[in-house]
């Protein structure tokens, strides 16, 4: 047994916080405040290889584990959460589907240009009326002549105008629920393919989050992920590891939110009663970062963590949630002001417990494993 | 990262996880019941070497390893807390000695525990001198080769069985944390009295006991450490200590949460079991979430202990105090997930609800854990 995070994961992790620390968190205030895609830092961190964190290095990417991952998206989140949402989504729903489940010339063709950052990747599975219950969805994709064509409309897509890649998940035969379901990669200059309506948000302001309207878009066979059919299990193993980036993006902004309760309480005046609040904040934390990285752990051996994932999503972002309040109460007046950190992490968490399952599916997740 | 127990802690898991099954779950509402100490559970952890498990290998025991003794702590602790004391208290005396001592110290006072021989325990508290430990009132004055201890111990687990006894007291001029001084009494050569057993909400057949010195001479090869040195030992004890009282909450947690799953599966109401419920399924994963959460953070101080990390202090504060909360918590719920039943007596969760309740106060109160906690963030 070893509990450390070993020696190449924590270099790995002191080169993501420089780049955090150094390009992300300067902006995070103003990305915020400007509901501003955050250009420069999404920029450093292709340069810096973040972008394909997961894709080994024969389709360009870093070829890190799923530990690796999380450590990078807690990094990132501590600086700035709209930031860390677009490279999570990109690195693990967005990409990762053609990683696990494409074929050798999909891969080719996409990894490369996924993994340099040149092009950004999305998922688009919820739509407005079908959201926990994703199997229920409408989206159509006809066979026709050699490929398909995709009607419908995805919401709260995020990474919505900006990606270059959208991961589709359309009803391709009349079976119902799950089993009609398949997979398609769209790239945004399809013909048919434009962005609804664009969604004003209670935080990640840096991260667009929109609609996705697909209207007669052609897609070749070449372009379907797995088989037909199958789109709902690709589904359901990206959203699998995509709960470890989220939990990993939920210690970052929770983490960030003790550090700065601290550093305030550190220079001023204070009571028992403050302390004793700081110390339950930390040790919330630390109970949840371990959950994080053992899912990621189990992931990164192949073993299965669909249960683990789950409880690291839901204790790792209440948590976040929680921390985030705390944190106002410690700052007093001065952290709900507009513009503080305190109040941004508050509206950056809540999205947090709601996304990539809501807490409640998680509930649901995790006790369908405990009582099978 | 390494998340599994090696294959030696995995083979004394198994091995304590079929005694527990076998000899101790069957005994465990019954040495409740009757609040007495199960001597003949000492007996069965002694001849198999569950007693050793916090000596090494050199000094008569199986391990050393305080991922060991959690591992341990927290199986018995499934079934019977009060069994998982025994293990978790000769840990607690085992400790001071093996931080402290002389390796002649080391050599000669471990291997009677270390086989089982003799259980131990450690006499910190006082009535006027809890959490502030400071305070205590105890004294031993040295006359030539020897200290003579005078006062009174509180709330002693295990004062009242124990063949070698922990006792800290002044031996300044100054009744202060500088005067405090750290002993081994044999109960042979240094007879003490237990002047009463407490009657308890929970761990009842773990005896508390209150000790009382009169004129017991200690011999000073029996002093751990300098004069003066008692104070920083206890904290170091503590450091060492407190994942295992973390193990026992989780242990007590996962207990409760067995039977409950089960209960919850079997019990049928308006035709279908209530486990198809969401709103009982929402509470298992949620206890079963902070269940995990709780056992990552155990297991980690107890890794820190074995790697003597610098922020042992802190972790093992975190583990204590969020396994102790988690454990209370969920063993509430589970008596809720049971009902009526959970309430009554033929069902074990309310005496692992009772069981739950002491976590949060021994070994440094849950307010202590934050005091050292936040002392550590604000340093």
């Amino acid at each position: 047994m070893d509990l450390e995070i070993a020696a190449d994961h924590a270099t790995f992790r002191a080169v993501v916080r420089e780049l955090a620390q150094g390009t992300a968190l300067p902006l995070a205030a103003e990305v915020d405040r400007e509901h501003r895609f955050p250009e420069e830092a999404i920029r450093a961190a292709s340069e810096a290889g973040l972008m394909g964190v997961l894709i080994p290095g024969e389709f360009g990417g870093a070829g890190l584990d799923a530990l690796a991952f999380a450590i990078c998206i807690e990094e990132l989140a501590q600086a700035c959460a709209s930031t860390s949402v677009i490279v999570d989504v990109h690195n693990s729903v967005g990409s990762e589907p053609i990683l696990l489940f494409g074929t050798e010339q999909q891969k080719r063709k996409w990894l490369p240009q996924l993994a340099s950052g040149e092009l950004l990747g999305a998922f688009a599975l919820t739509e407005s009326a079908s959201g926990s219950d994703a199997a229920s969805l409408k989206t159509s994709a006809r066979r026709i002549g050699g490929g398909y064509v995709l009607n419908g409309t995805k919401v709260f897509i995020t990474n919505i105008g900006r990606a270059g890649l959208y991961v589709v998940f359309a009803r391709s035969g009349p079976q119902e629920k799950a089993a009609g379901v398949s997979a398609f990669l769209v790239p945004s200059d399809a013909p048919g393919v434009r962005v609804g309506q664009l969604f004003k948000k209670m935080g990640l302001h840096g991260s667009p989050t929109g609609e996705l309207v697909l209207e007669d878009v052609e897609v070749p066979a070449e372009n379907r992920l797995a088989a037909e059919g199958e789109g709902f299990t690709v589904a359901m193993r990206a959203l699998d590891s995509g709960r470890i980036g989220i939990s990993g993006q939920a210690l970052g902004i929770a983490q960030a939110a003790v550090d700065e309760s601290r550093a305030l309480l550190a220079q001023r005046g204070r009571e028992q009663g403050e302390d004793f609040l700081l110390a339950e904040m930390a040790t919330r934390l630390e109970s949840a970062r371990l959950l994080a990285y053992h899912a990621a752990w189990l992931c990164s051996l192949g073993r299965p963590f669909t249960r683990e994932a789950s409880m690291a999503k839901l204790h790792c972002t209440d948590t976040a949630m929680q921390l985030a309040l705390d944190a106002v109460q410690l700052a007093g007046d001065e952290g709900t002001i507009t513009g503080s950190p305190f109040e941004r992490h508050v509206r950056d968490a809540k999205a947090l417990q709601i996304y990539e399952g809501s807490n409640q599916v998680q509930r649901i997740v995790i006790a369908r494993h405990m009582l099978s | 990262m390494d998340f599994e127990f090696s294959e030696e802690q995995v083979a004394i898991r198994d091995t304590i996880r079929e005694l527990v099954r076998d000899r101790v779950a069957p005994r465990a509402a019954e040495i409740d019941e009757k609040a007495e100490y199960p001597k003949d559970i000492e007996k069965l952890f002694a001849e198999n070497g569950i007693l050793g498990i916090p000596f090494p290998e050199e000094y008569g025991g199986i391990s050393g390893s305080s991922v060991t003794i959690c591992m341990g702590i927290e199986e018995i602790a499934k079934a019977c807390a009060s069994s998982s004391l025994i293990l978790a208290v000769q840990a607690l005396g085992a400790y001071p000695i093996l931080v402290a001592g002389s390796e002649e110290q080391k050599k000669r006072l471990c291997p009677p525990l270390a086989s089982g021989e003799q259980v131990s325990a450690y006499a910190l508290s006082e009535t006027g001198s809890g959490s502030d430990a400071a305070a205590m009132k105890t004294r031993a004055t040295r006359h030539g080769d020897e200290y003579v201890l005078n006062g009174t111990k509180q709330f002693i687990t295990g004062g009242s069985v124990a063949g070698t006894l922990v006792v800290f007291a002044q031996t300044g001029s100054e009744s202060d944390h500088h005067g405090i001084s750290a002993f081994v009494l044999e109960r042979e050569k240094s007879p003490w009295q237990a002047s009463k057993l407490e009657h308890k909400l929970g761990i009842r057949g773990s005896p508390t006991a209150q000790l009382v010195f009169e004129d017991v001479k200690v011999p000073v090869a029996n002093r751990l450490g300098d004069e003066g040195a008692g104070f920083k030992i206890a904290l170091a004890v503590l450091d060492r200590s407190r994942p295992g009282i973390g193990a026992q909450a989780l242990g007590i947690a996962e207990g409760a949460f067995d039977y409950a799953l089960q209960y919850v599966k079997e019990r049928h109401q308006f035709g279908q079991p209530i486990s198809s419920f969401q709103g009982i399924q929402w509470m298992l994963a949620d206890i079963g979430t902070q269940i995990e959460a709780a056992r990552h953070l155990v297991y980690r101080a107890a890794t820190k202990v074995d790697t003597k990390a610098p922020d042992l202090t802190k972790i093992a504060a975190m583990a204590k105090l969020f396994a102790s909360d988690m454990a209370m918590k969920v063993t509430t719920d589970c008596v809720q997930l049971l009902g009526g039943y959970g309430y009554i007596s033929d069902y074990p969760v309310e005496r692992m609800m009772r069981d739950a309740k002491i976590t949060q106060i021994y070994e440094g109160t849950n307010q202590i854990q934050r005091v050292v906690i936040a002392r550590a963030l604000l340093r």
